[in-house]
């Protein structure tokens, strides 16, 4: 070893381990999506570079149909839970200490700390409940618990924005003769903007992977993209699987990126 | 206080509540509420196909650690459920383990690195952090199993002939889960390393520490709150996973969370899925009430 | 008393009796923030009378009450007592959209996501005006604070300074009846400052609006302010020019906040007020007064003579440090007291200053203030 200039913040060997897992946080996921592009039957061997995975699983209706579902399962959901997280979000911030502050928070927060097997099961009972007395089966009941722990990774976000945001803005417009409704249209809106559209995003990235609740609450025919391919790999893994998961990856890669920009960009 | 003032206060007060109910209406319909039917069912009998009957009881949640002798009816521990809390337990703290040991150096490198590259090795690892935990799972089953990646390469290099039998093992349970939970012990160490005046390393070397004493006596001690919230946040899921150990670890590796599932389906007893239920919500909101106690008393140590 | 009767008649009738010079009244205002025996009083009982055209400043340490009393003003918080007048006309529950009040913001709060001319419009378009109207006295506020190429930029393109002159131009456009401003400075480093004290008084002439400014910087007040509130502890301590308040200080905070002063006590005689020492000197504001006192006289009124002169007070040299156009000299008075006394510097030669030196010193005349409790 060359003898290195003395750096207080080096530990030796923590740059390798760094790498290393960088490197073992990739490589499956990298397998993963060269495998996708695998032209042979087995996962196993390599049979030079196709579509044709993809194509099969473009033509494979339930594919295609869970697809659809997911997208609007979570279009719905994010929609939901972002507005309801910014009401929220401007209820319970940037004003003095009130009761029932704590509890409001717990509630917010709780998707985040009741393990989902918990919430999956207790959703199973409640909704089979509603399903009998009402005998609708549709998505609703996804949507709804979807929206439900969706809500604290939308609120999160645009109560960051919020708290970071000089409250001295919105006094500044009621000096200036704006109304309550006026300061809150054209100064606290368009600046909470940007915190609002990346908790929407993080809801619609968190509603699209879900698995488990969806996997209790779904009805027969009701499956997600993730479901879908839970239930093919109990059989066996097929390689369309490879080809649904990479494009499920690229989806959140983008969104991740756009939220990363987004963020990043405030002042 | 006028009463002009208190008429703000409470005005103030009012609109909070109004802003929040959307929410609550929605958490408390779709995720709060129901906990509160699954206590109910856990003091409740079997029913004949599904579901559950009256009389009320205590039985399920006597089963959780309790077999009734088909014969003489006596209490006998229930070593079928023991085992399943035990491999739960065991993987989970081994899986917190194991991410710190490697998470921590990780969590170190990001937040040694210049200001511009260390905003992309963070993205790095929240990708995967974001990335579908199914997703993730297979891709480590793509590696790891009979036919995977690892084995195909080791039987061509011909080091084996027979493939390692990897996949459908707590090991790889464990694999598994250390793989998807790393991101969420690596983020809250950095946060707590990205807070640490590195002036104190400077400090430390000039009062003749050594590297290890530096680490033990100076970096570990101030990035602790950062040590805590990353154990309980891998911790946490770790207990109540339900993907990885269905897909790695096959039908008979089962943790709690598959052997819930299990009650409210083939075992189509709920009172003791129910009663499961609640047991592992217990046990985790002790971990986080523990989580919160240590955090509170760093905090107030400055 | 006859008065007082009239004054609360013309009250109780609608104002009709208010004096027409006054721009903005202060009615015993009180605000207290907290509740029961943890409430701290920001302001207590304060009233005050702003002239119509003047620059008015409040001047006090951080804490004192003086952003409290603007905020008042400006409707941003409500008195928990008193009373707000404008014009005469009551409007401490009015909130601040409906205030003819605009402010000036120690953080500027410019709109970030507006440009330079949406932010002085803003107030205008709020108020329903024309557009005609808002592109015009947008374009005059925009010559007015010389800030014309700028209009089209978004303001965190600016430097300090131009922010400021934003953030004045926002508050001026809707030609308020009083402008507040609420340390508006503090931001700015020295040289700008002093440019921007300048360029205050000069836009408070042009356009004859009433200033009520808020500060904690004594010579920022002194210089620019036609009348000045000296505040401490929620209350107005003194209020009059800024000649009143540095050569006639009511008190011993407002002697000592503003300016250097030595304090002196001693027994009002015959005469004068008498030191411990035994030395008797001549002191303005002693009538009515008696027994102990304190005397307060400005270090520049404190002339250093020759030992032994007749009707001097001994001292000794203890130490003295450089100025560069003055020297402050520390003397100890013959019962221990300390007195500064700041010393022209000669364009030549050697001061004569020597440490434990026997001198003599004597006030200029009028220059020793008895204050009040």
């Amino acid at each position: 070893m060359a003898e290195r200039a003395f750096s207080a913040t080096r530990l030796p060997g923590f740059a390798t381990v760094a790498i290393v897992v960088f490197l073992a946080l990739y490589a499956p996921i990298i397998t993963l999506v060269v495998f996708s592009f695998n032209d042979a039957n087995s996962v196993a061997v390599w049979g030079g570079l196709s579509w044709r995975w993809y194509q099969v699983a473009w033509e494979n209706t339930l594919v295609k149909e869970a697809a659809v579902r997911s997208l609007i399962i979570a279009t719905s959901a994010a929609l939901i839970a972002t507005t309801v997280a910014t009401m929220a979000a401007l209820g319970t911030t940037r004003r003095a200490a009130f009761r029932g502050q704590t509890a409001i928070y717990v509630i917010i927060n709780q998707p985040l700390m009741v393990p989902e097997i918990v919430t999956a099961v207790a959703l199973l009972i409640f909704f089979a409940w509603i399903k009998v007395a009402t005998g609708y089966q549709g998505l609703g009941y996804l949507i709804a618990a979807h929206s439900a722990f969706c809500i604290p990774f939308a609120y999160l976000p645009i109560r960051a924005r919020l708290e970071g945001m000089d409250l001295s803005l919105e006094t500044a417009a009621a000096d200036l003769y704006a109304t309550p409704w006026q300061a809150f249209r054209r100064v606290t809106l368009p600046l909470l903007a940007p915190g609002i559209i990346a908790g929407a995003m993080l809801a619609f990235v968190i509603s699209l992977d879900d698995v488990v609740i969806t996997e209790f609450v779904k009805s027969g025919g009701q499956d997600t993209l993730p479901t879908y391919m839970l239930g093919q790999i109990r059989r066996a893994v097929t390689p369309d699987v490879n080809a649904i998961s990479t494009a499920l990856l690229a989806l959140t890669v983008i969104l991740l990126t756009a939220f990363f920009l987004l963020t990043r960009k405030r002042d | 206080m006028s009463a002009n003032e208190d008429r703000q206060r409470a005005a103030s007060t009012r609109t909070a509540w109004l802003l929040s109910a959307p929410a609550l209406v929605v958490l408390i319909l779709a995720a709060s509420g129901p906990l509160l039917i699954v206590l109910v069912y856990s003091f409740l009998s079997p029913g004949d196909y599904t579901g559950v009957q009256r009389p009320f009881t205590l039985e399920a949640w006597q089963s959780i650690l309790f077999t009734r002798d088909i014969f003489d009816g006596t209490l006998q521990l229930a070593d079928a459920h023991l085992s399943i809390f035990w491999r739960s337990v065991k993987l989970s703290l081994l899986t917190t383990a194991i991410t710190f040991a490697v998470g921590f150096p990780t969590a170190w490198f990001i937040a040694t690195r210049p200001a511009k590259s260390r905003a992309l090795w963070l993205f790095l690892i929240t990708i995967p952090f974001w990335t579908n935990l199914l997703i993730r799972t297979v891709a480590i089953n793509e590696v790891i199993r009979n036919e995977g990646v690892i084995n195909t390469l080791l039987i061509r290099a011909g080091l084996i002939d027979q493939p390692l039998r990897i996949i459908y093992t707590d090991t790889a349970v464990l694999i598994g889960m250390a793989y998807v939970y790393l991101p969420l012990m690596v983020l809250p160490l950095f946060a707590a390393i990205d807070r640490f005046d590195m002036k104190l390393l400077e400090a430390g070397y000039d009062l003749y520490a050594s590297r290890l004493q530096v680490l033990r006596r100076v970096i570990l001690p101030l990035v602790k709150p950062g040590i805590v919230a990353g154990s309980i946040l891998v911790f946490i899921p770790s207990l109540g996973a339900y993907v990885t150990p269905r897909v790695l670890g096959g039908g008979k590796n089962m943790m709690i969370g598959n052997f819930i599932e299990l009650q409210f389906g083939q075992g189509r007893n709920w009172p003791l899925g129910a009663a499961l239920s609640m047991t592992l919500l217990v046990i985790v909101t002790v971990a986080l009430l523990v989580y919160v106690r240590a955090a509170n008393r760093d905090r107030s140590h400055g | 008393m006859p008065n007082a009767d009239l004054y609360d008649h013309g009250r109780a009738a609608g104002g009709w009796l208010v004096n027409k010079d006054v721009a903005v009244e202060v009615r015993n205002a009180v605000k207290a923030f907290g509740q029961g025996d943890s409430a701290v009083r920001a302001l207590d009982d304060v009233s005050v009378d702003i002239r119509k055209g003047e620059f008015f400043t409040l001047l006090g340490p951080s804490g004192c009450g003086k952003t409290t009393l603007l905020r008042l003003i400006a409707g941003f918080e409500t008195p928990t007592s008193g009373e707000i007048l404008l014009d005469g006309k009551d409007i401490t529950q009015d909130p601040p959209n409906r205030r003819p009040v605009n402010t000036v913001f120690q953080s500027y709060a410019l709109f970030p996501h507006l440009t330079v001319a949406q932010n002085i419009g803003f107030g205008l378009e709020m108020q329903g005006r024309p557009k005609a109207e808002i592109a015009a006295v947008t374009a005059n506020m925009l010559a007015l604070v010389q800030l014309g190429p700028m209009a089209q930029r978004k303001t965190s393109q600016l430097s300090g300074g131009q922010q400021q002159r934003v953030a004045l131009a926002r508050a001026l456009a809707p030609q308020p009846k009083v402008l507040l401003l609420d340390e508006p400075l503090s931001a700015l480093d020295l040289k700008l400052r002093k440019e921007m004290q300048i360029e205050l008084k000069r836009l408070q002439l042009e356009t004859g609006i009433t200033f009520v400014f808020v500060t904690h910087d004594q010579e920022e007040a002194l210089t620019m302010s036609d009348r000045i509130g000296v505040m401490s502890a929620g209350k107005l301590q003194q209020i009059g020019t800024p000649r009143e308040i540095y050569t006639s200080p009511l008190n011993r905070f407002v002697a000592a906040f503003i300016g250097e002063t030595n304090f002196l006590s001693g027994k009002v005689e015959p005469g004068g007020v008498r030191l411990p020492s035994g030395d008797l000197v001549e002191a303005s504001g002693t009538e009515g007064r008696s027994g102990q006192v304190t005397l307060a006289v400005r270090p520049e009124q404190v002339r250093l003579t020759r030992a032994g002169e007749p009707g001097a007070l001994a001292a000794t040299i203890a130490n003295w440090v450089y100025f560069g156009t003055d020297t402050h000299c520390h003397v100890t008075l013959s019962d221990g007291t300390q007195v500064v006394a700041r010393l022209q510097n000669p364009a030549s030669g050697e001061s004569g200053l020597e440490r434990g030196k026997p001198v003599a010193l004597r006030f200029a005349p009028g220059a020793a203030q008895v204050l009040g409790d």
